[in-house]
């Protein structure tokens, strides 16, 4: 074991050239290289997010040179927005709703799928993946249709039953839980692959052994495979708040954040001050964004510290 | 002694089996309602005017009707916006593969003044939520002059984030032994040959991820080719061109039909087929 980590240590330290001497040689290539993704990170991704932070105190509506500094007027004119408070609450609501139900039901699938027992595992994984990969816009602007109360075929086959028709889209204290629907439906594969990618660094002799003992299969399961994921909770449901908060696609395709306002996420309310109103608003629809992100670092910051205590009890049992 | 853990394992083994196939009826009952939708879709863009009404959620069209499809292409401009999302996928995924292993190569085999800054900052921009940028994104183009160009699209999806790519790279070409790159140097190879003819050929498998991950990440985004297109629908991607068709042509949902299949099948073929370097891509931000 010495023998293997210090041989390649020792090697280096007499055939290869020092790293320094290495780098000074190869000095302009060396920033040549990293010239893109400094240029392109740094125009597309760092400056963006000042740039943000910058136009949130102008009143500015987008056109034109007048943007004259504003203070703080843009974020006083969210608080005391009524809206700008209804999108939080619905995309809060979201969260709340969808993401625990993802997080768990993918764990129970995860676990079943990773069966060994289990034939043509390939196939049902892939089909769970599927709808994750499939356009969000278009399983938006295609369900519009499915779930038509007119014609969709969803109420044609609810009809022959002899209920409906229901308006899934058009009923505003419908059309929320429909928009949760379709996207649990479409995003339930991804939170599954993290959890498929959690159990395989679960190592295989650590079962055998436990089966060798004697462990039943609750057994292991509670006191091996459990304990095990639970460092991994906290990332995934991390990973899963992160996604559902960029929900734009499907709000915007499926019912453009109405009817009167019952699915107005916050991204969509940014889209809307920015580009779909005669008079946009990139200041005020920047200070909203500001928030947003702030809202995403405080929401995955408490989720963060929330299952890792839920993770150090599951560890301690 | 043997004879009795043989017969004890016998049903037991069976029993097991049983349970797997039970196990498997269960799991598929449930991933066939999974895909059921993306099934739905395909049969519908086959059937007629008339039967998508009455036929429900049924899967077999009565007849083949293929029209569709050259409706959807001919006159709803479908095969312009195929064309589009073509050539800002590829591009796309060029720029990202080209930037991410240029970047990922030296910071994974150089120690340079700077690197610890680089690395540092790639981290921390990573926590910034993308769809914020766009204001200043729109901003930047149309100061640059390329908003309404195909060079400014495929910059705004390629140009941002990818810090997962950057990150792969950098992990796999800092475990490469020293001993390759030496060799590639006692042959005469200059810095650029060692990375283009020795270097990048062997991250192959890195490639293939960050290149899977961009091409299915980019042919569905909606986000930015919607805000890029407002004043030149010539320019529209399939994601964007399936909005105007419903603007449109509000009745035709068999052409719609046909419009999300066309735009569905290739970002569903790439996936199937390599869907091992889509799911490491995936894993990777689990496991880091």
């Amino acid at each position: 074991m010495t023998l293997v980590s210090t041989a390649p240590a020792r090697r280096a330290a007499t055939t290869r050239p020092p790293e320094q001497a290495r780098s000074r040689r190869h000095g302009p290539w060396i920033w040549l290289f990293l010239l893109p993704t400094i240029v392109l990170f740094g125009a597309y991704t760092v400056w963006p997010a000042l740039a943000s932070i910058w136009y949130s105190f102008l009143s500015w509506s987008g056109y034109g040179p007048e943007r004259p500094f504003a203070g703080w007027a843009n974020y006083q004119l969210a608080f005391s927005d009524p809206l700008f408070w209804k999108s939080i609450g619905v995309t809060l609501l979201i969260i709340v709703v969808t993401v625990p139900l993802r997080v768990l039901l993918a764990l129970v699938l995860a676990i079943f799928l990773n069966d060994p027992r289990l034939p043509f595992a390939r196939v049902l994984r892939t089909a769970f993946f599927v709808p994750v990969v499939a356009t969000t816009a278009i399983i938006g602007i295609v369900m519009n249709f499915v779930l038509d109360p007119a014609g969709g075929p969803v109420n044609h086959v609810l009809g022959n039953l002899g209920i409906g028709p229901v308006d899934f889209l058009g009923d505003s204290s419908a059309a929320l839980w429909t928009v949760m629907g379709v996207h649990f439906w479409k995003w339930l594969g991804l939170t599954l692959m993290y959890w498929l990618a959690a159990l395989q660094t679960i190592p295989n002799d650590v079962q055998e052994a436990a089966r060798v003992d004697g462990a039943t299969a609750r057994q292991r399961f509670t006191h091996i495979t459990l304990p095990m994921l639970a460092p991994f909770v906290a990332i995934i449901t991390m990973l899963t708040i992160v996604e559902t908060m960029q929900i734009f696609d499907l709000v915007q395709t499926m019912t453009g954040g109405g009817p009167f306002f019952s699915t107005l996420v916050t991204e969509v309310y940014i889209y809307q001050q920015a580009f779909e109103t005669a008079k946009p608003e990139y200041g005020y629809a920047s200070a909203v964004g500001v928030l947003l992100g702030v809202l995403t670092l405080v929401v995955v910051g408490a989720a963060a510290i929330v299952s890792r205590l839920i993770g150090r009890k599951g560890a301690v049992q | 002694m043997t004879g009795t853990t043989m017969t004890r394992n016998q049903p037991l083994r069976g029993r097991r089996r049983t349970a797997g196939w039970v196990q498997f009826a269960v799991l598929a009952v449930l991933a066939l309602a999974w895909v059921y939708p993306l099934l739905w879709i395909f049969a519908a863009s086959l059937k007629d005017d008339a039967s998508i009404f009455t036929d429900g959620l049924g899967l077999i069209p009565q007849q083949w009707n293929w029209q569709n499809y050259a409706e959807a292409w001919q006159t709803a401009g479908f095969a312009r916006y195929t064309l589009n999302s073509l050539v800002v996928t590829t591009g796309s995924v060029v720029v990202v593969v080209l930037r991410c292993a240029t970047a990922g190569y030296v910071l994974g085999r150089y120690g340079f003044r700077g690197r610890r800054v680089v690395l540092g900052v790639l981290l921390a921009a990573s926590f910034i939520p993308t769809g914020l940028a766009i204001i200043p994104i729109v901003q930047l183009s149309t100061e640059l002059g390329i908003l309404d160009s195909t060079i400014g699209l495929i910059l705004a999806l390629s140009a941002g984030g990818n810090v997962a790519g950057v990150l792969l790279y950098t992990g796999f070409f800092a475990q490469i032994p020293d001993e390759l790159e030496q060799a590639a140097h006692v042959d005469g190879a200059g810095f650029l040959r060692t990375f283009f003819s020795v270097m990048l050929p062997l991250s192959g498998p890195i490639t293939a991820t960050v290149a899977v991950v961009t091409f299915i990440g980019t042919w569905s985004n909606f986000f930015v080719p919607l805000v890029f297109t407002f004043s030149d629908p010539d320019k529209r991607t399939l994601a964007v061109g399936m909005l105007a068709f419903q603007g449109t042509n509000s009745t035709d949902w068999t052409g719609l039909a046909a419009g999300a299949t066309m735009s569905l099948v290739p970002v569903l073929l790439v996936f199937v087929l390599l869907q091992r370097y889509f799911v490491e891509g995936i894993a990777g931000a689990v496991k880091s």
